[in-house]
């Protein structure tokens, strides 16, 4: 094995939702993975506010970056790389990451990496499991997607399989937890109270499972609002909710779709891997179900530990670092942030021209 | 002394080098929607422009707004990652004083405006192109009109609102120029400049937009 120093050090920052994150790895060592949530100021208001995630990334940055570095123990200036989510995510938060992360960048004369989000979350098991295998067939569950991903080379190659045509997984565990009165988030607390009830309670829909529909694709929309008429019927009705079961019997129709459809894409695709990440991947039953549902199917399961699916710098730099081992082209100073970036996009390549001519820059212009 | 000044507080993407008694070298753009992709780019070619590297600089200078909140963070947000990778002190200026410095105005009082969008301007009074009175507040024209009544006003603000601010004129936008010089002039004073830190005027719009999370392209 090559020496470990020889790898890649490289400092990650995310910024695309209510997380301000700050991890650094070396090669797919982890080294530190300083988070700083804004979550609580969004919770009186039942989902995450822009421009209140906005306002903290700019406060939390240069603390959580102090914090990294401390945690690694390394000094910036033997960083090799700076990398960034370029999206996809909220515009106004990306926004404040892409800054810093140039700004950071540039004082230390390091290259920049613009990366993808979602391939982040991807790339960020190779901390937890070694080298992802290749293909990697991908399912990423959480408040913002929902999408099934085959990727031969996650530097360079991701594809799309199939995502939800409505409600992200991860939307509809807060929806329902808000109908419930459980507060926000609402997936932790619906998996502690699903503990205690029965899946098999109430037979709620599973959303886009019949012989004519996608078969990669997802819908939690019909779900969602089955389980809300179920619960607002027995309040008519001036019966007690069982908060419990509405949990168990909810969780089991998501988890049940998700699970079935990763492995079946894993047969189709004769992918004898399955990666699970994004925030709902530290659902309980979720892990619990994908894990028997890969061994009856000879699959084997690579699910991170909790704190790496949900976003965090970590995955960013783990990309990052992989960006650098295969020597990607860095982005350029005028990197921007993507709300909508393709997933089929892992990073973003700067340009062959100079920056006099950046002006004169279209798409076509870009490398492959 | 070494400054490097920049602000994104207006449409304004306003970038200058200050080695204490003059402005070595500036770049301006207008973009107001394209602050991000512009800012680096132009510190990169005013550094270039001076012969110079970025660790020559010994202090940044920051317009803290007001001014509208995306556009400000990656003023601030640059320039608190400079300080914290270069290890130098980060100062922030009131983005309307630096219009007002630049204005030229001798005397007073003044008004300065600029645009806070949604018919609202920022705003604030000045003695003299050196000494606002009062905070900086935002309001819509109207609303304050009598309270500007008879006084010059400068900025785009001003110029967007003619029924409000009759006597309105330029400059349209600040520039990082007049916002160096005027904190190296505090600076030899001995006075303490602002926190680097964002003059929002407007708490956030707390609405969770429908489809919250969404961030994958369907
Ligand atoms: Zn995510």
């Amino acid at each position: 094995m090559a020496d470990s120093r020889d790898e890649p050090l490289v400092l990650g920052i995310e910024t695309s939702c209510d997380e301000t994150g700050v991890g650094i790895v070396r090669g797919t060592t982890l080294l530190a993975d300083a988070v700083a949530s804004s979550v609580d100021e969004h919770a009186r208001f039942g989902g995450v506010v822009p421009e209140v995630a906005s306002r903290a990334h700019l406060e939390a940055m240069a603390p959580t970056i102090r914090r990294a570095l401390k945690d690694a123990g390394v000094s910036a200036k033997d960083l090799d790389g700076i990398a960034v989510t370029a999206g996809p995510g909220l515009a106004g938060a990306l926004l404040v990451g892409v800054s810093a992360a140039k700004a950071y960048a540039y004082a230390l004369d390091k290259p920049l990496y613009g990366v993808n989000h979602l391939a982040s979350h991807i790339c960020v098991d190779q901390l937890e499991h070694g080298p992802l295998p290749e293909p990697t067939m991908a399912l990423l569950v959480s408040g913002g997607h929902s999408s099934l991903l085959l990727s031969e080379d996650i530097t360079s190659d991701v594809r799309p399989l199939g995502s939800t045509i409505d409600d992200a997984a991860g939307e509809a565990f807060d929806k329902i937890a808000r109908v419930l009165d459980l507060g926000f988030p609402g997936g932790p607390v619906i998996d502690r109270y699903a503990r205690e009830g029965d899946p098999e309670a109430i037979a709620f829909p599973r959303g886009l499972t019949g012989p004519r529909d996608a078969p990669y694709d997802f819908s939690f929309s019909g779900l969602k609002t089955s389980v809300a008429r179920w619960i607002e019927a027995k309040r008519a009705a001036g019966e007690d909710v069982p908060v419990r079961d509405v949990s168990a019997s909810f969780q089991e129709a998501v988890v049940d779709v998700l699970t079935r459809k990763a492995v079946r894409a894993c047969k189709d695709e004769g992918v004898d891997h399955l990666m699970i990440g994004g925030g709902v991947a530290a659902n309980s039953r979720l892990r619990a179900l994908a894990q028997e549902r890969c061994e009856k199917a000879g699959i084997r399961l690579r699910v991170p530990r909790p704190k790496l699916c949900t976003d965090n710098g970590a995955m960013v730099a783990a990309l990052g670092a992989e960006m650098v081992a295969r020597n990607r082209a860095a982005s350029s100073w005028d990197l921007s942030a993507d709300s909508s970036l393709p997933v089929t996009e892992p990073h973003v390549p700067g340009h062959s021209h100079d920056h006099d001519h950046v002006h004169e820059v279209s798409k076509e212009n870009l490398y492959p | 002394m070494l400054l490097l000044a920049l602000d994104t507080a207006t449409p304004a993407v306003t970038v200058a080098l200050h080695d204490g008694s003059r402005v070595v070298s500036e770049s301006s753009q207008v973009d107001a929607r394209r602050h991000g992709e512009l800012l680096l780019p132009a510190v990169d070619r005013v550094l270039a422009d001076a012969g110079l590297r970025l660790d020559a600089v010994t202090g940044v200078v920051v317009g803290v707004g007001p001014g509208p909140y995306t556009g400000l963070r990656v003023g601030l947000m640059t320039a608190d990652t400079f300080g914290l990778a270069l290890g130098v002190p980060v100062h922030g200026v009131c983005t309307l004083d630096g219009l007002a410095y630049a204005s030229g105005i001798d005397g007073g009082p003044f008004v300065v405006a600029t645009d806070a969008r949604r018919k609202e301007v920022y705003w604030a009074r000045y003695d003299d192109a050196r000494t606002r009175t009062g905070e900086p507040a935002v309001d819509r024209p109207a609303d304050i009109a009598a309270e500007v009544e008879g006084l010059p006003a400068v900025g785009a603000g001003a110029l967007l609102y003619p029924d409000a601010f009759p006597d309105a004129r330029g400059p349209e936008h600040v520039s990082a120029a007049s916002l160096a010089a005027l904190a190296a002039e505090r600076l030899a004073a001995g006075e303490e400049l602002l926190e680097p830190r964002p003059l929002y005027l407007r708490r956030p719009d707390a609405q969770v937009p429908k489809n919250y999370k969404v961030v994958t392209p369907k």
